[in-house]
């Protein structure tokens, strides 16, 4: 028998009883449209944190200066400047795996431009800390090393900070006084966003290292060279741990800690926050398909009871299909087919409810949910597979019939 | 035309129901030549049911043998039964089991699907078996739309279909009035005029009179086989039937 024949005879059944066959495939539709928004939105939440992982800066350790002991009194994080601009060099030129080390410091400054002003965070950085940030300027130029060596009194201002002193219009080449010292405006940051502790990464100014520390932020340490943090950007994510190690082992060389004795430095490696966060969405979003599976499943039960009812109904119809020749094979061909093309249409069907639904959510609801192959094609393909596994007990059971029973059959 | 369809030797089939068994066939030994419309006629439980499953290749007996045009199907397996089935006989059944979704002409095509018969082939075919029984207007017609009559002709164009050496009809006219039994009986006389072996199963004594030769079944086994020397022709029943009608 020719399978055209066969899906022609299974269509023919669908289509003789439409509204049972459009009941049975709800069951699918619901199923796979359930699987495919809730992956949608699901890779919808991963991306948000990749995002976020992209506004920190990838590949990120920051080092932090840090405790230090003095008279057996331990002082926390950050209470003394223990590491250095030159520590930063160090790093940059004994460790590989290192692209970019870059010192910052940081203050509070006030910021007057004409009759508006604002207090927000300053950085006194180098030009590797665009690269290690991955922050770009959205007009204007970055700093170059000849601002930072030259202490050149220019600064970007930060999205939040723009907005604030200049309104809607561009700062760039406009003089701000920071801390009373005027600074030309060079250009405006591009848009962080949110830091994933929730603090808006654009409230802030960018100025050079040089600068900051001798005309705006006025520390006068002892050594002139000493730094709040060091930006760390490692070349491959896997090789974070080792970097963490080698900068462990190169500081403690460098300030000359015995054995024994704490670090007077801490790392940050804010990668691994994100990454369980980002590990989390991944869970998240693999339970949405869990749950929304558990659906398609009820679905795919759906189909099986509908053909148990078709086949008894059948049965006569099967008994003559046999005595006029049909093989078990073709019985059991002609059932399986129709169960599969019940959860095939229910599975196009509920791909396009899926694909509708997922876009309403992204335009109603601002979340991402961006549909993919690989979220489309399994929940087909699990479609069909549930059809074959739900219709094949039934048509198991039509195949076997005896036709001489099935002839008789009332 | 000699040569035996049906030879069946010491047929025997037992069923088992529950803890004891059922011997539905004690050895039933009969041949029947080609061109020969036969009757079985017995009471229920007598066998004929039975003997009619196995010659029609529905069922395998318990022992003996059974050949269908000199070749032995008793001992084959199930694909293979059911080849023979499409290609070699025929079936009429007493509650016509037409499809109700179909339409004639798709009903009288539905062996020809299980076989190889190309799409353009089995229309033409299916046709042709149609306008044979008188029904080719009725081609589109759903069952349901057609007489009980004209529904017995569809499954006999389905029987024919792929030309078959075996026509088997059980209780053929169990659900019609007398004269559109006739008109059956008329049909399978001519169909049996053209060559085809006929064997129809009927508790009517009636209906057994147009048959050539009729086997008596009774608790599984044949108990006579009688030869009608003179049987009535259908031909001229309707005839007569046909003037009462029109002196009405």
């Amino acid at each position: 028998m020719k399978v055209r024949g066969t899906a022609q005879l299974a269509v023919a059944a669908l289509a003789s009883n439409k509204a049972r066959t459009a009941l049975t495939m709800l069951g699918v539709v619901i199923g796979v449209a359930a699987v495919v928004t809730m992956m949608a939105v699901g890779s919808g939440a991963q991306t948000r944190v990749a995002e976020q992982i992209q506004s920190l800066g990838s590949n990120l350790i920051i080092v932090i200066s840090g405790s230090i002991t003095s008279g057996g009194v331990r002082l926390g994080t950050g209470s003394q400047l223990t590491i250095t601009e030159d520590d930063a060099r160090a790093m940059e030129r004994e460790i590989e795996a290192i692209a970019v080390a870059a010192p910052v410091v940081r203050g509070g400054v006030h910021v007057v431009a004409g009759n508006a002003n604002w207090s927000t965070p300053l950085f006194g950085v180098t030009p590797g800390f665009f690269d290690a940030r991955d922050w770009t300027t959205a007009s204007g130029r970055p700093l170059a090393q000849e601002d930072v060596d030259r202490a050149t009194k220019v600064v970007l201002l930060g999205q939040t900070v723009a907005q604030n002193l200049f309104g809607g219009g561009d700062p760039t080449g406009q003089v701000v006084r920071v801390n009373k010292v005027p600074l030309t405006v060079i250009g405006v940051l591009d848009r962080k966003g949110q830091s994933t502790q929730g603090q808006d990464q654009d409230d802030a100014i960018v100025a050079p290292i040089s600068t900051a520390k001798t005309k705006l932020l006025g520390t006068s340490q002892a050594n002139a060279h000493a730094v709040g943090a060091i930006l760390v950007k490692v070349r491959d994510a896997g090789a974070m741990k080792g970097v963490e190690q080698d900068i462990q082992g190169l500081l403690r060389q460098r300030h000359r800690l015995q054995p024994g004795q704490d670090d007077d430095f801490s790392l940050r490696n804010l990668s691994d926050i994100v990454e369980s966060q980002e590990a989390s969405a991944r869970v998240l979003s693999l339970l949405l398909a869990a749950v929304a599976s558990v659906s398609l499943v009820v679905g795919g039960i759906g189909i099986m009871n509908i053909m148990l009812v078709s086949v008894t109904e059948r049965t006569r119809e099967i008994g003559l299909r046999r005595a006029v020749g049909a093989r078990r094979r073709d019985i059991l061909a002609q059932f399986l087919i129709e169960a599969v093309a019940v959860s095939l249409a229910g599975g196009l069907a509920g791909i396009l409810l899926g694909v509708l639904t997922s876009w309403a959510i992204a335009s109603f609801a601002g979340w991402p949910a961006p549909i993919h192959a690989r979220a489309v094609l399994p929940a087909f393909l699990f479609a069909a597979a549930v059809g074959v596994f739900f219709g094949f007990y039934p048509a198991r059971k039509a195949s076997r019939l005896n036709p001489i029973d099935a002839l008789r059959w009332e | 035309m000699a040569e035996p369809v049906i030879e069946t030797q010491g047929l025997v089939k037992d069923y088992r129901l529950g803890d004891h068994v059922v011997h539905a066939l004690r050895g039933v030994s009969v041949t029947i030549d080609g061109n020969q419309l036969v009757a079985i006629m017995g009471p229920s439980g007598s066998g004929k049911s039975t003997f009619m499953s196995i010659v029609g290749c529905l069922d395998t007996p318990t022992a003996g043998r059974y050949l269908l045009a000199g070749d032995d199907v008793a001992r084959l397996d199930d694909d293979a039964l059911a080849r023979i089935r499409n290609a070699k006989i025929g079936f009429v059944f007493q509650q016509f089991n037409l499809l109700p979704r179909m339409s004639a002409l798709a009903n009288v095509a539905l062996p020809l699907i299980y076989s190889d018969a190309a799409p353009g082939e089995q229309r033409r075919r299916a046709l042709a078996k149609l306008e044979a029984v008188g029904l080719g207007e009725r081609a589109h017609h759903r069952p349901a739309q057609l007489s009980g009559g004209q529904q017995q002709r569809v499954a006999i164009a389905r029987a024919l279909v792929n030309d078959p050496v075996l026509f088997l009809a059980d209780e053929p006219t169990g659900n019609l009035d007398t004269r559109t039994s006739v008109e059956i009986m008329a049909i399978l006389q001519a169909l049996n005029r053209t060559g085809i072996t006929i064997v129809i199963v009927t508790h009517e004594e009636d209906i057994a009179r147009y048959a050539s030769r009729i086997l008596h079944f009774r608790d599984g086994e044949l108990v006579q086989d009688e030869r009608v020397a003179d049987p009535i022709d259908a031909r001229t029943v309707l005839a007569a039937g046909a003037r009462t009608l029109a002196g009405r």
